[in-house]
């Protein structure tokens, strides 16, 4: 008979030793998977998928940009999240602070390049913070479902940026926004040592280290968690949940904003509906895989782009559909969730020393 | 009593985790007895009674019933068996009615649970309407309809779990007429719990667990309080609680005229008027829901007062007036009020439990220090202190609070809030599921800040409690006063009538 009971603790290494297991076994399922169904060497189909993501300098630095990008979205989850205010709106928040870039880029060309991505920068955060705001102010004031609010924030954003689109539109008639100012670089992130997405990983870099702060060192920090336990105690503890719940909705918008600008003025220098592509969801499992932790959502999110990039790889390259990679990514994530059971609980096997008679 | 054996559990072992909840236990429960399991908490008895109703598995031993060996393994398998369950939390989905409780699970036609529940009603003399909503039911009506629950099922061994830990005196005293009933019908009873007086009034036959290990039963008639407590604690223990005289006696909290209505609009505390003071401990005794939880989160800041209600909170240092109502819990600490409230809800208002010990005393003081950094220096030298001063068993200080027993984070949230220096101490059911040893340390704490010139309000159930600790007993009624009466003098039955009737008048 099996007996399953709570861990009382396990050393951190150990619980870190069991992930690495499941991503081991998840590649030895994915492989005999591979060749069944597709006869093809699996071995050469994961050197295909690592170089996919890493193959050459330029795909590096793709995913190393694409990676930036999902950590900051769940950079800025991870307050909102912690304090159980489900924030499903990221996508429209990337995409109002994507468009408050945008504007500065193009009607904003006289300003001197540095101080203009400064002000895109506040811009699209004050952007990002006010669509996060709407939701967060309704909850406290009129007790409305922030996941429900938060979600069709999101479409109302993706009108919002057909609207926009249309506005700008460039050249006219294509209904889409062409790399906004390609010759004068305006409101572009400059190069730095010639590596031309050095910057977004900087920038992310310190939102990661400066979050972790906040959230476990801070007095805003301390009020989130306690918010996030229990309102009842935060009340008890007099902390005026009605106002954290409002500021920490809002910065989370607002980094999920900045995360909008990052992609608009480090990345694509465009808007379409597709900026956020999704990635306001991917973050989701970043930010929960996680567990809010900052410094695991680099992780987290490296593995995610990777497995994305790779899947592209082999689907392009084995001419082989699309939903093979995605059931490779979907097994791996299976493995990865799963493990945490095993790091949760224990197994024992119980021996029946006595005849079970019914 | 027949000497017939209904259930006989032999060598039952659970273990969660590294704990072992039962080791080795053997016990017997005759037919047509009553049977009480006492211990302490932590002692295993709702864990070796759970196993009996097939909510947990036992990882060895072996149970036979009526001398046929069985397995367990659901609360199914034990209704199969006549084995049936009556929690401490009841299990009653709110909005459905009496006899839709009944049909969960079964199948069977509600026009015959209807017609089986008042069968069940004039056997047994339990008030019950079928179609009444849980929602309309008192605490002592949800216990007989879980009664009914587990009859209809056709159970011959119930087991309560701490029935009376809801009850008035009044009711438990019915409750117990009808477990007699039962008991006269052939049924087999066993009742957990850790009141003294009710093993010696109720049952037949006491066994006793301490540690999760069976240490041995004995006939109710050959025994008494001292020596059950003895066999529970495992040594001698004085059941005195200590009372101090009441010195320098000062206003501190003059409450006048209070009332207040709960979120739904219901008045659970109804034009309310009493003085706490500096030097005494002021009890409040009443039914579970008469406004006691009410009256103090009024007071706390946490639940809004009516217009015209009252409450002053006089400074010891200045002397000066203070008014507390229309304030919320920000304004109140920024007034510098130094009250501590221990609530009712430990883990769900008094501490966070998924947190470990110094982040839970960060409660009070976080917003200590200028910066906009938390001081974590302040609270971890304050929770060793506390869990060295106060004996709590923790595997170490980063343990979060909510795998603690009860014991130990009743203790945590006590010691934080007696480290303020509290000028005003408010407790709500501060020994509530603690054991003979907590619940003294504790009684010894609160006397302590007594002793301190603090003014304690202690929220009671246990009327021999509060009337060995209090120095003045508050007496509350569906919400309103029924009187005050000097603990040193007052007795039990009358606290008891007053609590059920204003002024205690028997009607």
């Amino acid at each position: 008979m099996i007996h399953i009971s709570k861990r009382v603790s396990m050393p951190k290494w150990q619980g870190w030793l069991i992930r690495l297991a499941a991503v081991g076994i998840a590649l030895l399922v994915n492989a005999a998977l591979i060749y069944a169904l597709t006869k093809l060497n699996p071995i050469r189909v994961y050197i295909t998928m690592f170089q996919g993501a890493f193959g050459t300098q330029r795909r590096i630095w793709n995913t190393l940009a694409d990676t930036a990008m999902l950590l900051c979205i769940g950079v800025g989850l991870a307050p909102a999240f912690k304090m159980k205010f489900w924030n499903i709106g990221a996508e429209g928040q990337i995409l109002v602070g994507g468009l408050a870039s945008a504007a500065c880029m193009i009607y904003f060309k006289s300003i001197p390049s540095g101080i203009l991505l400064l002000i895109m920068f506040i811009l699209s955060g004050l952007a990002g913070g006010i669509w996060g705001a709407i939701p967060a102010v309704s909850k406290v004031k009129l007790n409305t479902n922030e996941t429900l609010f938060t979600l069709m924030m999101n479409y109302i954003a993706i009108q919002l940026t057909s609207y926009f689109v249309a506005l700008w539109e460039n050249p006219k008639g294509s209904n889409c926004v062409n790399i906004i100012n390609p010759d004068t670089n305006i409101g572009w992130f400059p190069a730095v040592f010639g590596r031309q997405y050095l910057l977004n990983v900087v920038i992310v870099m310190i939102m990661v280290v400066l979050m972790y702060l906040y959230l476990k060192r801070t007095k805003h920090g301390y009020e989130i968690a306690v918010v996030g336990a229990s309102k009842s105690t935060a009340r008890y503890a007099a902390i005026d949940v009605n106002k954290v719940t409002i500021r920490t909705v809002s910065l989370s918008g607002a980094i999920c904003g900045i995360a909008g600008f990052i992609a608009v003025a480090g990345q694509s220098h465009t808007i379409s509906t597709n900026t956020a592509g999704g990635k306001g969801f991917i973050a989701i499992i970043v930010a929960w895989l996680s567990k809010f932790n900052t410094f695991v959502m680099i992780l987290v999110s490296l593995l995610l782009v990777f497995l994305d990039k790779g899947a592209r790889e082999i689907a392009s390259k084995f001419n082989i559909n699309d939903h093979m990679s995605k059931m490779i990514m979907g097994i791996i994530l299976f493995f990865i969730l799963g493990s945490e059971f095993f790091i949760n609980y224990k197994i024992n096997s119980v021996k029946s020393e006595k005849k079970e008679v019914k | 009593m027949g000497n017939e054996i209904a259930v006989k559990m032999t060598d039952i072992t659970k273990t969660f985790g590294e704990v072992y909840a039962n080791r080795d236990v053997c016990l017997d429960i005759h037919k047509g007895e009553i049977l009480s399991l006492l211990g302490e908490n932590g002692s295993g008895k709702t864990t070796l009674m759970n196993i009996l109703s097939g909510i947990y598995f036992p990882d060895h031993g072996s149970i036979e019933v009526n001398g046929e060996p069985v397995v367990i393994r659901s609360p199914k398998d034990a209704f199969d068996l006549h084995i049936g369950m009556i929690h401490q939390h009841f299990k009653l989905i709110d909005v459905f009615t009496a006899a839709e409780n009944v049909l969960l699970g079964m199948k069977d036609k509600l026009k015959n649970v209807k017609a089986g529940i008042i069968d069940i009603c004039t056997k047994y003399g339990f008030v019950m309407d079928p179609d009444k909503k849980i929602y309309d039911m008192s605490v002592s009506e949800k216990q007989t309809l879980e009664i009914i629950k587990v009859l209809y099922r056709g159970a011959d061994i119930l087991i309560l779990d701490e029935p009376t830990a809801v009850l008035t005196p009044q009711e438990t005293e019915k409750l117990f007429k009808i477990l007699r009933a039962m008991r006269a019908d052939g049924k087999s009873i066993v009742i957990i719990t850790h009141k003294l007086h009710e093993v010696l009034s109720i049952s037949d036959r006491v066994a006793v667990l301490r540690k999760g290990e069976y240490i041995g039963s004995v006939k109710t008639g050959e025994t008494d309080a001292q020596s059950l407590s003895n066999m529970m604690v495992g040594r001698s223990v004085s059941l005195n609680i200590e009372r101090l005289e009441v010195k320098n006696r000062v206003e501190r909290l003059r409450v006048e005229g209070l009332s207040v209505h709960d979120h739904m609009g219901v008045l659970r505390v109804d034009n309310v008027s009493f003085t706490a003071y500096g030097g005494e401990i002021l009890g409040i005794a009443g039914i579970t829901g008469s406004g006691q939880k009410e009256l103090l989160e009024a007071i706390a800041g946490l639940e809004d007062a009516d217009k015209n209600s009252s409450i002053i909170y006089i400074d010891p240092n200045t002397g000066e007036e203070e008014q507390l109502c229309g304030k919320n819990p920000q304004q109140i600490r920024e007034m510098g009020v130094g009250f501590a409230f221990v609530p009712e809800d430990r883990l769900g208002m008094g501490l966070v439990a998924s947190m470990d010990i110094p982040d839970n005393m960060l409660i009070r003081s976080y917003l200590k220090g200028k910066s906009g950094f938390v001081d974590m220096k302040i609270s971890e030298e304050l929770a060793s202190k506390v869990v060295e001063e106060l004996g709590v068993v923790t595997p170490d200080l980063r343990t979060e609070v909510g795998k603690l027993s009860g014991g130990n984070v009743q203790k945590v949230l006590v010691g934080r809030e007696i480290a303020s220096n509290p000028s005003l101490l408010m407790t709500a059911y501060a020994v509530r599921g603690l054991d003979i040893n907590t619940s003294m340390a504790i009684y010894h704490l609160l006397n302590e800040q007594k002793k301190r010139g603090t003014a304690v309000i202690y929220v009671g159930e246990d009327l021999d409690v509060l009337l060995g600790l209090c120095d003045r007993i508050m007496v509350l009624c569906a919400g309103r006063i029924s009187g005050i009466v000097d603990g040193r003098t007052a007795t039990k039955e009358q606290i008891g009538l007053m609590m059920t009737s204003i002024g205690g008048d028997q009607e």
